[in-house]
């Protein structure tokens, strides 16, 4: 790590100052990926605002009836919290299935949301990448690219978004709320991560010293027909090479409302309406599961290594759909597939 | 020390502005004068001679840090000294109570549950908090929750039922 200057935030406000002050500040909270990042010299802020000890740390009923989750919950207090075991379980589900305890015990859910990517060569600062070095070219393009995109990547970048936890989240149709220095502001997480296109240094739409304060989840939490799946190269512990989050609800045997979004493939979690509008009014079975999967890869664009992730994918999600309609999703600690 | 405005652009070359941190560390109150990037690992370690708490990967990859603050379990290479001033810690140092070994030491040594013994002390203080959140009992819910701690010599097996044997007494 290079020096940098250590300051600690007493209230949103001045956290918000004191970034617009310094362009080149970061904020730690729970410091997990930052970091390591500045370990690898991949991030060198000259000043780290912390803001782990600001109180955004509830987890509360809003008055629409859905959930308001603070900032800086860790994510192990977010995944066991009984609002979230009971009325959210695909999301709990999908916070356990990332990284280790000890982790989830330091990460916050805004550091979740500004987690970075693992690729490789963004890491490696011996190799040129545009998301770490602005038009210096990207490495795994013609290099090795087996954990990387096959939806939405750009000729600029093909890194994915490795959370499991906004997987969920995009399923859910949460809203980030954000305070900077014009105000407050919601931004819907569809909206707040960023495919690549030409400026893969950006990976979300935070304006400059925003601050997430909150992540709001709206009132249906989809308790009864819900599952997550990651499929990776070891058991736990491991970043996915792909995650499915799928949400149903069912009259009978018919889909009323499907949600689908998946990790693992793309530079921010995957959500394809028209899959979902696919699945609505068929049958719950395996051939409209598969017809879904079919719609939401039509456009996979696999590179040299990382082909097999497109079959994975449709497995995959037809695995998840069938555990979700079953009622019996997947379990984080047994991993056997069922 | 914290509350004054800094430049906002130190020089890389500098000497660094030492920070007042102040740690309980098993039960020892413990004042430091710290460079901001000093880990809680390199604070343990290095400023304090509690080389029980050993440095792996040093990127939060393989537990061999594993503390706990204020009765939870992190990896304490991934976390800065400055940011947890005022916080109880508890290393593997702090585990025994009066020459006597903390049950989880006990069955770790009944079971063999290490054999070069380097990430120990980091699997031990993750499993004392592994217990303490009361989420595991089935040895595939102990072996999730322990996924954060790599044992290359591969004594897993044996470190789970160690585990179980303490859940279960």
């Amino acid at each position: 790590m290079i020096n940098f200057q250590y300051t600690r935030a007493g209230t949103v406000a001045e956290a918000v100052s004191r970034m617009a002050a310094n362009p080149a500040a970061k904020f730690i909270a729970g410091g997990t990926n930052l970091l390591d990042l500045m370990k690898e010299h991949v991030e060198r802020p000259s000043q780290l605002i912390d803001i782990s000890r600001l109180p955004l740390k509830r987890v509360e009923e809003t008055t629409e009836g859905g959930v308001r989750i603070g900032a800086l919950v860790p994510n192990s207090d977010l995944a066991y919290h009984p609002l979230i075991e009971a009325r959210y379980p695909i999301l709990s589900s999908a916070i356990l299935a990332g990284a280790s305890q000890q982790l989830r015990n330091m990460a916050s859910v805004g550091g979740n949301l500004m987690q970075r990517t693992r690729c490789a060569y963004f890491y490696d600062t011996a190799t040129p990448c545009n998301k770490r070095e602005p038009d210096s070219g990207c490495s795994a393009i013609a290099g090795h690219n087996r954990t990387h995109a096959i939806l939405g990547a750009s000729e600029s970048c093909i890194a994915t978004y490795p959370s499991d936890m906004c997987v969920a989240l995009a399923a859910l149709e949460a809203r980030v709320l954000v305070t900077g220095p014009s105000g407050e502001r919601g931004v819907p997480i569809a909206d707040f991560h960023r495919l690549p296109g030409d400026t893969p240094h950006l990976d979300n739409n935070l304006a400059p010293a925003e601050i997430i304060t909150a992540v709001e989840l709206p009132p249906r939490g989809f308790d009864a027909h819900y599952s997550y799946l990651k499929i990776r190269d070891r058991l736990s512990y491991a970043f996915a090479l792909v995650s499915v989050a799928a949400v149903l609800e069912l009259e009978g045997a018919t889909i009323t409302e499907a949600r689908l979004t998946l990790g693992g493939v793309a530079h921010k979690p995957w959500r394809n309406t028209d899959a979902e509008a696919a699945l609505r009014g068929q049958a719950a079975n395996e051939a409209s599961f598969a017809r879904a999967a079919d719609v939401l890869l039509r456009d996979a664009r696999p590179h040299a290594h990382n082909a097999f992730k497109v079959e994975l994918a449709r497995r995959a999600i037809v695995r998840t759909l069938t555990q979700a309609a079953r009622g019996t999703p997947q379990s984080q600690s047994n991993k056997k597939i069922a | 020390m914290l509350e004054k405005h800094p430049s906002p652009n130190p020089d890389p070359f500098s000497p660094p502005e030492k920070l007042a941190v102040t740690l309980v560390v098993n039960g020892v109150e413990r004042r430091l004068d710290l460079a901001p990037w000093t880990s809680l690992l390199d604070a343990l370690r290095d400023h304090l001679d509690l080389t029980g708490t050993k440095k792996g990967c040093d990127h939060g990859q393989c537990g061999a840090c594993t503390v706990l603050v204020n009765g939870r379990r992190i990896n304490s290479c991934l976390t800065l000294a400055v940011m947890q001033d005022g916080a109880e810690v508890t290393t593997v140092e702090g585990l025994a109570t009066d020459g006597a070994l903390h049950p989880l030491q006990q069955a770790f040594v009944d079971h063999d549950a290490f054999q070069c013994g380097y990430c120990t002390p980091g699997q031990i203080c993750s499993a004392a908090g592994l217990i303490a959140e009361g989420r595991a009992r089935s040895a595939d819910e102990i072996r999730e929750l322990m996924s954060g701690n790599i044992c290359r010599c591969g004594a897993y097996p044996n470190i789970v039922a160690a585990i179980q044997q303490v859940i279960g007494s």
